[in-house]
């Protein structure tokens, strides 16, 4: 039997925010607990459908490997690359460090 | 007599091309509309007014050379922020691409720019496309023309504002859940959600990608068909394109609706549906009666699994589409050089992005987490299979389903922004076409309490000309 949803504690949702690499403030880690748990609860509406042996939808085309010639074609020089870039060197992207 | 930006696409078009009006005093006009209107009703982020008069002076240059014009000459065209127009800024409404100029256009771009359409702005949306109000955007909602204390819908909120105000003759919108069908349906103009797959999505910035399309926003029904026909078509750059031939909407006619036969859902209807909406909507039932079309109730029982289903869907695939804002290669940074990449960019996206994005690429990394993803997003994919064949089933009976666009009237801007929830419920009509990948248009049928009511009408894969032929017939037939 599958296990009814109890909301979500604060410290799930500080987890799942790490996994999607979003900063939380207190006031809204708070917040978004109470909401999140409140819009996940409703969405437990599914549960109740039979979906037995269905197969999942991933798209309504029904495409199958669509792809194209391996030629080489246009594309942006590096300056256009970089143009947004907030922070670039040499012609690279200047990243924060990883470790 | 109207003045020249309150003319339809067509009449500009057809009057540029015949030399009977000059591209130039056109969008003058325009942009005069605009700087008298713009303030009280704020559909526009940006606006390109210096390039337009440029364009629209080659245009009228080039036809004096005896040169052929494209089949929207001159005609001003608002673009929603989320389709990509080479260097002009391009934002989704939000802070995290407030000043990004992208390096390419959008396929639906060039295909107008090939047909001498003028682009005269970017307009206002909810950010990223997630939202049914435009209140989401990180510039300020947009308003309702009919009642400014209300909100134009949304996610393509500025797009029909701008349409409706005749600040533009035609605008795109991207429809994911309703975006388009909501505020067309809330500023009474046409808007339509072409097929899955037929307009080619490069160039619209992602949020949910099985599920979105970019369509056409307009007056009347002619001008949606003829801006469809030119944005649609197979794209090697959009891997789900389709490569179905082209069709010319704006030729079509319905000639045989007293051969439709036209399903009325009684979940369309029901629980959660106003009363005042779903009268009206009635009314227009029985005029589709009137002009020949035999109507029939029918149920769709899954139809209440819709919205959970959708929202699991959209915001699975949000969290992994907005993954990309991190601040490295675009998008807002806060430029420390002391911080880890993971700190740094943690705090890019938590003031990058506004709270309902960030809820629902939260939400969404959930679902798709380890653990989870078969309880809830797998799920939701058969969930969306389960319905897909119900409409398939219908679709084998009734030519089309009808029913409102919108289960509420325009609501006042702040009534609903606090409750997540109560906004996700004003998709319920509009998300089954999405999780199918049918077309649906929206059609102005009436006002209830002075406030605008659509019609939606929902056709198989592909069926766009029917949705074109009732349109035009009822437009005809019963004008509001």
């Amino acid at each position: 039997m599958k296990k009814t949803f109890q909301g979500f504690s604060e410290e799930e949702v500080e987890h799942i925010a790490w996994l999607a690499r979003i900063e939380l403030s207190e006031e809204e880690k708070k917040l978004f607990t109470l909401q999140l748990s409140t819009i996940l609860d409703y969405f437990h509406i599914i549960d109740e459908a039979n979906t037995e042996g269905v197969q999942p939808t991933l798209q309504v085309l029904n495409l199958v490997n669509v792809s194209r010639e391996d030629v080489v074609e246009k594309s942006l020089k590096s300056d256009v690359a970089l143009a947004n870039a907030p922070m670039k060197d040499k012609g690279y992207f200047k990243a924060p460090r990883v470790l | 007599m109207p003045q020249l930006y309150q003319l339809s696409a067509r009449e500009v078009s057809e009057r540029i091309r015949g030399q009977e009006l000059s591209a130039e005093e056109y969008v003058a006009s325009v942009f005069q509309r605009i700087r008298k209107i713009e303030n009280d009703f704020h559909a526009f982020v940006s606006l390109s007014e210096a390039s337009a008069l440029e364009r629209a002076k080659d245009i009228d240059k080039k036809i004096k050379n005896g040169a052929t014009l494209g089949r929207l000459a001159g005609v001003a065209v608002a673009i929603k922020d989320n389709i990509c127009t080479k260097g002009l800024r391009t934002t989704c409404s939000s802070k995290m691409l407030e000043n990004f100029l992208p390096p390419y256009n959008a396929t639906v771009i060039e295909k107008l720019l090939n047909e001498d359409a003028i682009i005269v702005g970017k307009t206002n949306m909810d950010e990223f496309a997630m939202g049914s109000s435009t209140e989401s955007s990180h510039f300020g909602p947009s308003r309702n023309p009919l009642d400014t204390s209300r909100v134009p819908g949304g996610s393509s909120g500025g797009s029909a504002v701008a349409v409706a105000t005749e600040e533009a003759a035609l605008a795109l919108g991207s429809d994911t859940g309703g975006s388009i069908r909501c505020p067309a349906s809330f500023c009474s103009v046409v808007g339509l959600k072409p097929t899955y797959g037929l307009v080619s999505r490069y160039g619209l910035i992602a949020y949910a990608n099985s599920l979105e399309q970019i369509g056409p926003l307009a007056r009347n029904v002619y001008d949606c068909a003829l801006l469809l026909s030119i944005i649609s078509g197979h794209d090697t750059k959009d891997e789900t394109s389709t490569g179905i031939p082209l069709e010319d909407y704006s030729k079509g006619r319905v000639e045989y609706m007293n051969h439709l036969k036209i399903g009325v859902p009684k979940e369309f209807f029901g629980e959660g549906v106003d009363e005042s909406v779903a009268k009206g909507v009635w009314n227009s039932v029985h005029n589709l009666e009137e002009l020949g079309a035999s109507c029939e109730e029918l149920s769709l029982p899954t139809l209440k699994y819709a919205l959970a289903t959708y929202y699991l869907i959209a915001m699975s695939e949000a969290s992994s589409n907005l993954a990309r804002y991190d601040g490295l290669r675009y998008g807002h940074s806060e430029k420390s050089t002391t911080e880890d990449w993971n700190k740094l960019f943690s705090r890019n996206r938590m003031v990058g992005f506004g709270p309902e994005v960030r809820r629902r690429i939260i939400l969404g990394t959930y679902a798709l987490s380890a653990g989870y993803y078969d309880r809830y997003y797998l799920k939701a994919l058969q969930v969306r299979t389960l319905i897909k064949e119900e409409f398939e089933k219908a679709f084998r009976e009734f030519d089309v389903l009808v029913g409102p666009t919108m289960p509420v009237l325009p609501f006042r801007i702040g009534e609903k922004i606090d409750d997540p929830l109560a906004l996700y419920m004003c998709d319920i009509l509009t998300v089954p076409a999405n999780l199918v990948g049918c077309p649906a248009i929206s059609i102005p049928c009436g006002f209830v309490q002075g406030l605008p009511v659509g019609m939606q009408i929902i056709a198989p894969f592909f069926k766009e000309d029917l949705l074109f032929g009732i349109g035009h017939a009822f437009e005809t037939r019963f004008k509001h």
